[in-house]
Protein backbone atom coordinates (compact mmCIF):
# COMPACT_ATOMS: atom_id res chain seq x y z
CA UNK A 1 0.00 0.00 0.00
CA UNK A 2 1.44 3.30 -0.98
CA UNK A 3 1.04 5.55 2.05
CA UNK A 4 -0.98 8.98 1.50
CA UNK A 5 1.25 12.21 2.32
CA UNK A 6 1.51 15.68 1.91
CA UNK A 7 4.64 14.63 -0.26
CA UNK A 8 2.63 11.91 -2.50
CA UNK A 9 -0.18 14.40 -2.90
CA UNK A 10 2.43 16.86 -4.55
CA UNK A 11 3.84 14.13 -6.49
CA UNK A 12 0.76 12.95 -8.05
CA UNK A 13 -0.46 16.20 -9.07
CA UNK A 14 2.41 16.84 -11.15
CA UNK A 15 0.54 13.63 -13.14
CA UNK A 16 -2.67 14.81 -12.69
CA UNK A 17 -3.91 12.49 -10.30
CA UNK A 18 -3.89 10.05 -13.17
CA UNK A 19 -1.40 7.30 -11.48
CA UNK A 20 -2.95 6.95 -8.27
CA UNK A 21 -2.51 3.31 -7.01
CA UNK A 22 -5.69 1.45 -6.60
CA UNK A 23 -7.31 1.91 -2.76
CA UNK A 24 -8.26 -2.25 -2.55
CA UNK A 25 -7.76 -4.53 -5.27
CA UNK A 26 -10.80 -6.97 -6.46
CA UNK A 27 -10.09 -10.15 -5.97
CA UNK A 28 -11.59 -13.37 -7.29
CA UNK A 29 -12.74 -15.29 -4.19
CA UNK A 30 -10.44 -18.31 -3.30
CA UNK A 31 -12.27 -21.32 -2.58
CA UNK A 32 -11.61 -21.41 1.09
CA UNK A 33 -10.65 -18.95 3.98
CA UNK A 34 -10.00 -18.86 7.94
CA UNK A 35 -12.48 -16.29 8.12
CA UNK A 36 -15.16 -14.86 6.27
CA UNK A 37 -17.10 -11.66 6.70
CA UNK A 38 -20.69 -11.10 5.53
CA UNK A 39 -21.57 -7.69 4.67
CA UNK A 40 -19.11 -4.73 3.87
CA UNK A 41 -20.33 -1.94 5.76
CA UNK A 42 -18.61 -0.06 7.84
CA UNK A 43 -18.87 -2.38 10.66
CA UNK A 44 -17.83 -5.65 8.32
CA UNK A 45 -14.57 -4.09 7.27
CA UNK A 46 -13.14 -3.29 10.48
CA UNK A 47 -13.96 -6.12 11.82
CA UNK A 48 -12.33 -7.55 8.77
CA UNK A 49 -9.09 -4.84 9.52
CA UNK A 50 -8.74 -5.95 13.22
CA UNK A 51 -9.23 -9.52 12.52
CA UNK A 52 -6.03 -9.35 10.04
CA UNK A 53 -4.14 -6.44 13.09
CA UNK A 54 -4.57 -7.45 16.11
CA UNK A 55 -5.61 -11.23 15.97
CA UNK A 56 -3.12 -11.89 13.18
CA UNK A 57 -5.58 -13.93 10.94
CA UNK A 58 -4.16 -14.35 7.42
CA UNK A 59 -6.75 -15.82 5.32
CA UNK A 60 -9.96 -13.64 5.55
CA UNK A 61 -12.76 -12.33 3.24
CA UNK A 62 -15.42 -9.57 2.93
CA UNK A 63 -18.39 -10.42 1.04
CA UNK A 64 -20.45 -8.01 0.24
CA UNK A 65 -23.64 -7.88 -1.85
CA UNK A 66 -23.39 -4.80 -3.79
CA UNK A 67 -20.77 -2.21 -3.74
CA UNK A 68 -18.64 -1.39 -0.37
CA UNK A 69 -20.38 1.01 1.89
CA UNK A 70 -23.62 1.51 -0.16
CA UNK A 71 -25.93 -0.04 2.44
CA UNK A 72 -26.61 1.84 6.21
CA UNK A 73 -22.76 3.22 6.07
CA UNK A 74 -23.82 5.38 2.98
CA UNK A 75 -27.46 6.21 4.26
CA UNK A 76 -26.68 7.67 8.21
CA UNK A 77 -26.46 11.34 9.21
CA UNK A 78 -22.67 10.41 10.79
CA UNK A 79 -23.20 11.16 14.37
CA UNK A 80 -20.70 10.08 16.54
CA UNK A 81 -21.29 10.23 20.64
CA UNK A 82 -20.91 7.77 23.30
CA UNK A 83 -23.47 9.13 25.55
CA UNK A 84 -25.35 6.57 26.29
CA UNK A 85 -27.03 5.38 30.03
CA UNK A 86 -26.37 1.78 31.03
CA UNK A 87 -22.59 0.98 32.33
CA UNK A 88 -22.25 -1.68 29.43
CA UNK A 89 -23.51 0.54 26.31
CA UNK A 90 -21.60 3.31 28.00
CA UNK A 91 -18.26 1.41 28.39
CA UNK A 92 -19.15 -0.10 24.44
CA UNK A 93 -19.64 3.34 22.62
CA UNK A 94 -16.91 5.30 24.76
CA UNK A 95 -14.52 2.32 23.60
CA UNK A 96 -15.41 3.32 19.64
CA UNK A 97 -15.53 7.29 20.33
CA UNK A 98 -11.65 6.50 21.63
CA UNK A 99 -10.73 4.22 18.38
CA UNK A 100 -12.42 7.46 16.26
CA UNK A 101 -9.95 9.94 18.21
CA UNK A 102 -6.85 8.82 15.97
CA UNK A 103 -8.59 6.55 13.67
CA UNK A 104 -7.25 8.87 10.91
CA UNK A 105 -3.74 8.23 11.51
CA UNK A 106 -4.45 5.05 11.93
CA UNK A 107 -5.63 4.03 8.85
CA UNK A 108 -3.64 6.64 6.94
CA UNK A 109 -6.97 8.24 5.43
CA UNK A 110 -8.55 11.34 6.37
CA UNK A 111 -12.02 10.05 8.51
CA UNK A 112 -12.87 13.62 8.64
CA UNK A 113 -13.82 12.65 11.97
CA UNK A 114 -14.57 15.94 13.32
CA UNK A 115 -15.37 16.54 17.22
CA UNK A 116 -17.59 19.64 16.98
CA UNK A 117 -20.12 18.50 20.08
CA UNK A 118 -23.13 17.00 20.09
CA UNK A 119 -26.50 18.95 21.36
CA UNK A 120 -29.47 16.83 22.65
CA UNK A 121 -32.31 19.46 23.13
CA UNK A 122 -34.68 19.15 26.32
CA UNK A 123 -38.41 20.82 25.55
CA UNK A 124 -39.94 19.62 28.91
CA UNK A 125 -39.63 19.37 32.94
CA UNK A 126 -39.25 16.04 32.07
CA UNK A 127 -36.59 15.79 29.20
CA UNK A 128 -34.78 17.71 31.41
CA UNK A 129 -34.34 15.68 33.96
CA UNK A 130 -33.57 12.24 31.77
CA UNK A 131 -30.60 14.27 30.24
CA UNK A 132 -29.49 15.08 33.80
CA UNK A 133 -29.43 12.04 34.91
CA UNK A 134 -28.17 10.59 31.55
CA UNK A 135 -24.95 13.36 32.18
CA UNK A 136 -24.17 12.50 35.62
CA UNK A 137 -24.16 8.54 34.60
CA UNK A 138 -22.37 9.67 31.80
CA UNK A 139 -19.70 11.34 33.99
CA UNK A 140 -19.63 8.65 36.52
CA UNK A 141 -18.12 6.60 33.27
CA UNK A 142 -15.48 9.09 32.53
CA UNK A 143 -17.57 9.95 29.45
CA UNK A 144 -17.36 13.65 28.81
CA UNK A 145 -20.26 15.22 29.29
CA UNK A 146 -22.31 18.73 30.61
CA UNK A 147 -25.69 20.60 30.68
CA UNK A 148 -26.37 23.55 28.79
CA UNK A 149 -28.65 26.09 30.42
CA UNK A 150 -31.41 27.78 27.49
CA UNK A 151 -28.76 30.54 27.25
CA UNK A 152 -25.72 29.02 26.85
CA UNK A 153 -27.52 26.59 24.19
CA UNK A 154 -28.75 30.03 22.29
CA UNK A 155 -25.01 31.04 22.52
CA UNK A 156 -23.62 27.92 21.03
CA UNK A 157 -26.93 27.98 18.44
CA UNK A 158 -27.60 31.57 17.44
CA UNK A 159 -29.80 29.56 14.29
CA UNK A 160 -32.12 28.00 16.70
CA UNK A 161 -35.44 29.09 18.41
CA UNK A 162 -34.40 28.96 22.09
CA UNK A 163 -38.03 32.02 22.44
CA UNK A 164 -39.63 31.50 25.89
CA UNK A 165 -43.15 31.03 23.40
CA UNK A 166 -41.69 28.54 20.75
CA UNK A 167 -43.52 25.55 19.69
CA UNK A 168 -40.90 23.52 21.38
CA UNK A 169 -38.67 25.65 24.28
CA UNK A 170 -35.72 25.00 24.70
CA UNK A 171 -35.08 24.52 28.48
CA UNK A 172 -31.41 23.41 28.58
CA UNK A 173 -29.12 20.89 26.58
CA UNK A 174 -26.75 18.13 27.32
CA UNK A 175 -23.92 18.47 25.33
CA UNK A 176 -20.93 15.65 24.46
CA UNK A 177 -18.29 17.56 22.74
CA UNK A 178 -15.90 14.59 22.15
CA UNK A 179 -18.90 13.71 20.06
CA UNK A 180 -19.55 14.83 16.35
CA UNK A 181 -19.45 13.40 13.00
CA UNK A 182 -17.32 11.92 10.31
CA UNK A 183 -17.33 11.16 6.70
CA UNK A 184 -19.24 8.22 6.46
CA UNK A 185 -17.62 6.99 2.98
CA UNK A 186 -13.86 7.90 4.04
CA UNK A 187 -14.65 5.37 7.09
CA UNK A 188 -15.65 2.63 4.67
CA UNK A 189 -12.96 3.45 2.21
CA UNK A 190 -10.42 3.78 5.04
CA UNK A 191 -11.06 0.30 6.49
CA UNK A 192 -11.48 -1.17 2.98
CA UNK A 193 -7.90 0.17 2.12
CA UNK A 194 -6.09 -0.50 5.51
CA UNK A 195 -7.58 -4.10 5.58
CA UNK A 196 -6.99 -5.13 1.68
CA UNK A 197 -3.07 -4.06 2.55
CA UNK A 198 -3.05 -6.30 5.22
CA UNK A 199 -4.30 -9.39 2.44
CA UNK A 200 -8.20 -9.04 3.20
CA UNK A 201 -9.96 -10.04 0.05
CA UNK A 202 -12.90 -7.92 -0.30
CA UNK A 203 -15.20 -9.36 -2.71
CA UNK A 204 -17.61 -7.35 -4.10
CA UNK A 205 -21.11 -8.28 -5.96
CA UNK A 206 -21.17 -11.75 -4.10
CA UNK A 207 -24.32 -12.19 -2.27
CA UNK A 208 -24.57 -15.04 -0.14
CA UNK A 209 -27.47 -17.33 -0.87
CA UNK A 210 -27.12 -20.15 1.92
CA UNK A 211 -25.11 -21.03 5.07
CA UNK A 212 -23.67 -24.37 4.94
CA UNK A 213 -23.23 -26.26 8.00
CA UNK A 214 -22.52 -29.72 9.55
CA UNK A 215 -23.63 -30.97 12.94
CA UNK A 216 -24.34 -27.66 13.87
CA UNK A 217 -20.78 -26.18 12.58
CA UNK A 218 -20.53 -23.61 9.66
CA UNK A 219 -18.85 -25.00 6.92
CA UNK A 220 -18.86 -22.30 4.42
CA UNK A 221 -21.35 -20.13 2.28
CA UNK A 222 -23.06 -20.47 -1.56
CA UNK A 223 -22.40 -17.30 -2.66
CA UNK A 224 -23.28 -15.80 -6.46
CA UNK A 225 -19.69 -16.39 -6.83
CA UNK A 226 -19.90 -19.75 -5.86
CA UNK A 227 -19.18 -21.72 -2.78
CA UNK A 228 -16.88 -20.90 -0.97
CA UNK A 229 -15.41 -22.47 2.47
CA UNK A 230 -14.84 -20.70 5.75
CA UNK A 231 -14.20 -22.48 9.27
CA UNK A 232 -15.66 -19.47 10.71
CA UNK A 233 -18.57 -16.81 9.87
CA UNK A 234 -18.90 -13.06 11.19
CA UNK A 235 -22.11 -12.00 9.81
CA UNK A 236 -22.62 -8.06 9.98
CA UNK A 237 -25.65 -7.31 7.85
CA UNK A 238 -27.81 -4.75 8.91
CA UNK A 239 -31.30 -4.51 8.17
CA UNK A 240 -30.85 -8.16 6.57
CA UNK A 241 -29.56 -9.85 9.59
CA UNK A 242 -32.83 -12.00 9.69
CA UNK A 243 -32.24 -13.16 6.60
CA UNK A 244 -29.03 -14.19 7.52
CA UNK A 245 -29.81 -15.72 10.46
CA UNK A 246 -33.12 -17.70 8.86
CA UNK A 247 -30.27 -19.34 6.45
CA UNK A 248 -28.67 -20.98 9.43
CA UNK A 249 -31.80 -21.61 11.02
CA UNK A 250 -31.62 -18.97 14.16
CA UNK A 251 -34.24 -16.85 15.46
CA UNK A 252 -33.53 -13.37 16.09
CA UNK A 253 -35.60 -10.55 18.29
CA UNK A 254 -34.78 -8.00 14.97
CA UNK A 255 -37.28 -6.33 13.01
CA UNK A 256 -36.30 -4.53 10.43
CA UNK A 257 -37.77 -0.83 9.55
CA UNK A 258 -36.69 2.00 7.42
CA UNK A 259 -34.82 4.81 8.83
CA UNK A 260 -35.29 7.68 6.55
CA UNK A 261 -32.98 11.23 6.16
CA UNK A 262 -32.64 13.78 4.06
CA UNK A 263 -29.84 16.42 2.76
CA UNK A 264 -31.18 20.33 1.83
CA UNK A 265 -28.96 22.17 -0.57
CA UNK A 266 -26.05 23.50 0.47
CA UNK A 267 -25.29 27.16 2.04
CA UNK A 268 -23.59 29.10 4.36
CA UNK A 269 -21.97 27.86 7.56
CA UNK A 270 -25.07 27.96 10.07
CA UNK A 271 -24.41 24.98 12.46
CA UNK A 272 -21.15 24.14 13.54
CA UNK A 273 -22.29 21.48 16.05
CA UNK A 274 -25.02 18.68 16.19
CA UNK A 275 -28.45 19.51 16.89
CA UNK A 276 -30.61 16.23 18.26
CA UNK A 277 -33.65 16.20 19.48
CA UNK A 278 -35.34 13.31 20.67
CA UNK A 279 -38.52 14.57 21.83
CA UNK A 280 -39.50 15.54 18.07
CA UNK A 281 -37.38 13.04 16.35
CA UNK A 282 -35.20 15.27 14.33
CA UNK A 283 -31.43 15.81 14.21
CA UNK A 284 -29.12 17.93 11.89
CA UNK A 285 -25.75 19.13 11.58
CA UNK A 286 -24.44 20.61 8.39
CA UNK A 287 -21.61 18.94 6.07
CA UNK A 288 -18.56 20.20 4.99
CA UNK A 289 -20.22 20.89 1.49
CA UNK A 290 -22.33 23.14 3.04
CA UNK A 291 -25.87 21.20 3.00
CA UNK A 292 -27.94 20.45 5.82
CA UNK A 293 -28.00 16.71 7.41
CA UNK A 294 -31.35 15.70 8.55
CA UNK A 295 -32.41 12.52 10.29
CA UNK A 296 -35.97 11.34 11.16
CA UNK A 297 -37.13 9.06 12.74
CA UNK A 298 -38.34 4.78 11.60
CA UNK A 299 -40.96 3.97 10.00
CA UNK A 300 -43.10 2.28 12.70
CA UNK A 301 -43.87 -1.42 9.72
CA UNK A 302 -41.10 -3.84 8.83
CA UNK A 303 -39.59 -2.96 5.32
CA UNK A 304 -36.38 -3.68 3.52
CA UNK A 305 -37.31 -1.17 0.56
CA UNK A 306 -34.89 1.94 1.64
CA UNK A 307 -37.69 4.07 0.95
CA UNK A 308 -39.94 4.85 3.60
CA UNK A 309 -43.39 7.39 3.82
CA UNK A 310 -43.59 10.66 3.90
CA UNK A 311 -45.53 11.52 6.61
CA UNK A 312 -42.66 10.61 8.73
CA UNK A 313 -40.32 13.10 6.81
CA UNK A 314 -42.72 15.48 6.81
CA UNK A 315 -43.60 15.15 10.79
CA UNK A 316 -39.21 15.48 11.57
CA UNK A 317 -38.95 18.21 8.75
CA UNK A 318 -42.14 20.38 10.26
CA UNK A 319 -40.18 19.77 13.61
CA UNK A 320 -37.39 21.41 12.20
CA UNK A 321 -38.19 24.33 10.86
CA UNK A 322 -40.24 24.82 14.46
CA UNK A 323 -36.74 24.84 16.09
CA UNK A 324 -35.16 26.50 13.20
CA UNK A 325 -37.07 29.20 11.76
CA UNK A 326 -34.94 30.30 8.78
CA UNK A 327 -34.22 27.03 7.62
CA UNK A 328 -38.10 27.21 6.26
CA UNK A 329 -37.07 28.37 2.51
CA UNK A 330 -34.65 25.65 2.01
CA UNK A 331 -35.32 23.38 -0.72
CA UNK A 332 -34.15 19.31 -0.01
CA UNK A 333 -32.19 17.91 -2.73
CA UNK A 334 -31.94 13.82 -1.60
CA UNK A 335 -34.34 12.08 0.43
CA UNK A 336 -33.45 8.33 1.48
CA UNK A 337 -33.88 5.53 4.16
CA UNK A 338 -31.48 2.87 5.50
CA UNK A 339 -32.76 -0.80 6.52
CA UNK A 340 -32.13 -0.23 10.24
CA UNK A 341 -32.11 -3.38 12.73
CA UNK A 342 -33.66 -2.63 15.41
CA UNK A 343 -33.80 -5.03 18.94
CA UNK A 344 -36.53 -4.85 21.21
CA UNK A 345 -33.85 -3.16 23.99
CA UNK A 346 -32.30 -0.84 21.19
CA UNK A 347 -28.85 -2.40 22.01
CA UNK A 348 -26.79 -4.36 19.43
CA UNK A 349 -26.48 -7.90 19.37
CA UNK A 350 -22.69 -8.72 19.17
CA UNK A 351 -22.92 -12.73 19.47
CA UNK A 352 -21.83 -16.36 19.30
CA UNK A 353 -24.78 -18.52 18.09
CA UNK A 354 -26.46 -21.85 18.69
CA UNK A 355 -24.32 -22.80 15.41
CA UNK A 356 -20.53 -23.19 16.26
CA UNK A 357 -18.25 -20.56 14.06
CA UNK A 358 -20.96 -18.47 13.59
CA UNK A 359 -21.24 -15.20 15.03
CA UNK A 360 -23.62 -12.35 14.41
CA UNK A 361 -23.01 -8.62 14.84
CA UNK A 362 -26.19 -6.84 14.36
CA UNK A 363 -29.37 -5.15 16.21
CA UNK A 364 -27.33 -1.56 15.96
CA UNK A 365 -31.15 -0.14 14.97
CA UNK A 366 -30.85 3.56 14.36
CA UNK A 367 -27.39 4.38 16.01
CA UNK A 368 -24.75 1.68 14.11
CA UNK A 369 -22.20 4.33 12.35
CA UNK A 370 -21.17 5.95 15.60
CA UNK A 371 -20.17 2.29 16.77
CA UNK A 372 -18.30 1.36 13.54
CA UNK A 373 -14.44 1.08 15.07
CA UNK A 374 -15.27 -0.37 18.43
CA UNK A 375 -17.75 -2.83 17.29
CA UNK A 376 -15.54 -3.95 14.21
CA UNK A 377 -12.87 -4.01 17.12
CA UNK A 378 -15.03 -6.53 19.23
CA UNK A 379 -16.58 -8.22 16.87
CA UNK A 380 -13.12 -9.33 15.84
CA UNK A 381 -11.87 -10.72 19.09
CA UNK A 382 -15.05 -12.47 19.70
CA UNK A 383 -14.37 -14.03 16.50
CA UNK A 384 -11.03 -14.76 16.47
CA UNK A 385 -11.46 -15.74 20.10
CA UNK A 386 -14.42 -17.59 20.11
CA UNK A 387 -15.32 -15.68 23.42
CA UNK A 388 -16.84 -12.41 23.38
CA UNK A 389 -14.61 -9.48 24.58
CA UNK A 390 -15.48 -7.80 27.84
CA UNK A 391 -17.22 -4.75 26.22
CA UNK A 392 -19.31 -7.21 24.21
CA UNK A 393 -20.22 -9.95 26.82
CA UNK A 394 -23.64 -8.09 27.86
CA UNK A 395 -24.36 -8.07 24.18
CA UNK A 396 -24.94 -11.82 24.14
CA UNK A 397 -27.71 -13.40 21.95
CA UNK A 398 -28.49 -14.67 25.64
CA UNK A 399 -29.77 -11.58 27.09
CA UNK A 400 -33.16 -11.96 25.76
CA UNK A 401 -33.54 -15.63 27.52
CA UNK A 402 -32.15 -14.13 30.85
CA UNK A 403 -33.85 -11.26 30.87
CA UNK A 404 -30.70 -9.10 31.30
CA UNK A 405 -31.82 -6.79 28.64
CA UNK A 406 -29.78 -3.53 28.36
CA UNK A 407 -32.48 -0.71 26.95
CA UNK A 408 -31.19 2.12 25.68
CA UNK A 409 -34.19 3.58 23.84
CA UNK A 410 -33.66 6.74 25.81
CA UNK A 411 -30.15 7.39 24.68
CA UNK A 412 -30.46 5.58 21.35
CA UNK A 413 -33.05 7.74 20.60
CA UNK A 414 -33.59 7.64 16.86
CA UNK A 415 -29.87 8.99 15.61
CA UNK A 416 -27.56 6.85 13.51
CA UNK B 1 -46.89 5.85 1.92
CA UNK B 2 -49.54 3.20 2.11
CA UNK B 3 -52.68 2.58 1.25
CA UNK B 4 -54.32 0.39 3.46
CA UNK B 5 -58.30 -1.28 3.02
CA UNK B 6 -59.53 -1.76 6.33
CA UNK B 7 -61.84 -4.33 6.10
CA UNK B 8 -64.65 -2.13 7.52
CA UNK B 9 -64.05 1.58 6.30
CA UNK B 10 -62.37 0.24 3.04
CA UNK B 11 -58.74 2.31 1.34
CA UNK B 12 -57.72 5.09 3.54
CA UNK B 13 -54.17 6.47 3.64
CA UNK B 14 -51.30 5.21 6.15
CA UNK B 15 -51.07 7.86 8.14
CA UNK B 16 -54.94 6.65 9.89
CA UNK B 17 -53.38 3.64 11.11
CA UNK B 18 -51.54 2.31 13.51
CA UNK B 19 -48.80 -0.61 12.75
CA UNK B 20 -49.15 -3.25 15.81
CA UNK B 21 -46.19 -6.00 14.64
CA UNK B 22 -46.30 -9.56 13.36
CA UNK B 23 -49.24 -11.21 13.57
CA UNK B 24 -50.57 -14.83 14.87
CA UNK B 25 -48.31 -14.57 17.94
CA UNK B 26 -50.62 -15.95 20.27
CA UNK B 27 -50.17 -16.51 24.41
CA UNK B 28 -48.67 -19.80 24.60
CA UNK B 29 -51.53 -21.99 26.48
CA UNK B 30 -50.35 -22.88 30.01
CA UNK B 31 -47.96 -19.56 30.47
CA UNK B 32 -47.15 -20.64 34.14
CA UNK B 33 -45.32 -23.41 32.58
CA UNK B 34 -42.97 -22.11 30.41
CA UNK B 35 -39.82 -22.06 30.84
CA UNK B 36 -36.95 -18.88 29.79
CA UNK B 37 -36.73 -20.27 26.60
CA UNK B 38 -40.17 -20.17 25.33
CA UNK B 39 -40.78 -17.00 27.04
CA UNK B 40 -37.92 -15.03 24.77
CA UNK B 41 -39.18 -16.83 21.57
CA UNK B 42 -43.03 -15.27 22.70
CA UNK B 43 -41.31 -12.36 24.07
CA UNK B 44 -39.00 -11.29 21.50
CA UNK B 45 -38.29 -13.44 18.38
CA UNK B 46 -39.79 -12.41 15.26
CA UNK B 47 -39.85 -13.57 11.69
CA UNK B 48 -39.23 -10.41 10.09
CA UNK B 49 -38.92 -11.94 6.48
CA UNK B 50 -37.91 -10.01 3.07
CA UNK B 51 -41.15 -10.83 1.27
CA UNK B 52 -44.51 -11.76 2.72
CA UNK B 53 -44.83 -10.25 6.25
CA UNK B 54 -48.35 -11.21 8.14
CA UNK B 55 -49.24 -8.57 10.47
CA UNK B 56 -51.68 -6.41 12.84
CA UNK B 57 -53.00 -2.85 12.15
CA UNK B 58 -55.54 -0.92 14.16
CA UNK B 59 -57.29 2.05 12.49
CA UNK B 60 -56.62 4.11 14.97
CA UNK B 61 -58.49 7.18 13.40
CA UNK B 62 -61.23 5.17 11.91
CA UNK B 63 -63.09 2.54 13.31
CA UNK B 64 -60.43 1.79 15.97
CA UNK B 65 -60.48 -1.88 15.08
CA UNK B 66 -57.80 -4.36 14.62
CA UNK B 67 -57.04 -6.26 11.28
CA UNK B 68 -54.48 -8.48 9.70
CA UNK B 69 -52.64 -7.80 6.42
CA UNK B 70 -50.46 -9.93 4.03
CA UNK B 71 -47.70 -6.88 2.46
CA UNK B 72 -44.75 -7.69 0.88
CA UNK B 73 -41.73 -5.69 3.08
CA UNK B 74 -39.58 -5.42 -0.28
CA UNK B 75 -42.34 -4.10 -2.87
CA UNK B 76 -44.81 -2.76 0.05
CA UNK B 77 -47.12 -4.25 -1.95
CA UNK B 78 -50.36 -5.23 -0.28
CA UNK B 79 -51.84 -8.63 -0.97
CA UNK B 80 -54.66 -8.95 1.24
CA UNK B 81 -56.50 -7.85 4.57
CA UNK B 82 -58.58 -10.57 6.47
CA UNK B 83 -60.00 -10.27 10.24
CA UNK B 84 -58.24 -10.86 13.23
CA UNK B 85 -58.25 -14.45 14.31
CA UNK B 86 -58.95 -15.80 10.52
CA UNK B 87 -56.26 -17.98 8.20
CA UNK B 88 -54.69 -15.68 5.78
CA UNK B 89 -56.10 -16.01 2.34
CA UNK B 90 -55.25 -19.27 0.49
CA UNK B 91 -53.95 -17.49 -2.43
CA UNK B 92 -52.00 -14.89 -0.16
CA UNK B 93 -49.94 -16.97 1.68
Amino acid sequence: MNRYSIFTLARNALSHHEHWQRAWRSPEPQRRYDVVIVGGGGHGLATAYYLAKEHGVRSIAVLERGLIGLGNSGRNTTIVRSNYLWDESAHLYEHSLKLWEGLSRRLNFNVMFSQRGVLNLAHNLHDLRELRRRVNANRLNAIDSDILTTQEVQRMVPALNCAADARYPVLGASLQRRGGTARHDAVVWGFARAADALGVDIIQNCEVTAIRQRDRRVTGVETTRGSIAADKLGVVVAGHASVLAQMAEIRLPIESHPLQALVSEPIKPVLDTVVMSNAVHVYVSQSDKGELVIGAGIDAYNSYSQRGSFPVVEASVSALVELFPSFRRLKMLRQWAGIVDVCPDASPIISKTPVRGLYFNCGWGTGGFKATPGSGHVFAHTIARDEPHALNAAFALERFTTGALVDEHGAAAVAH
Amino acid sequence: MLRIACPWCGPRAEIEFSYGGEAHIALPEAADALDDAAWAQYLFMRTNPKGRHLERWVHTHGCRRWFNVVRDTASERIAAVYQPGAEPPEDAR
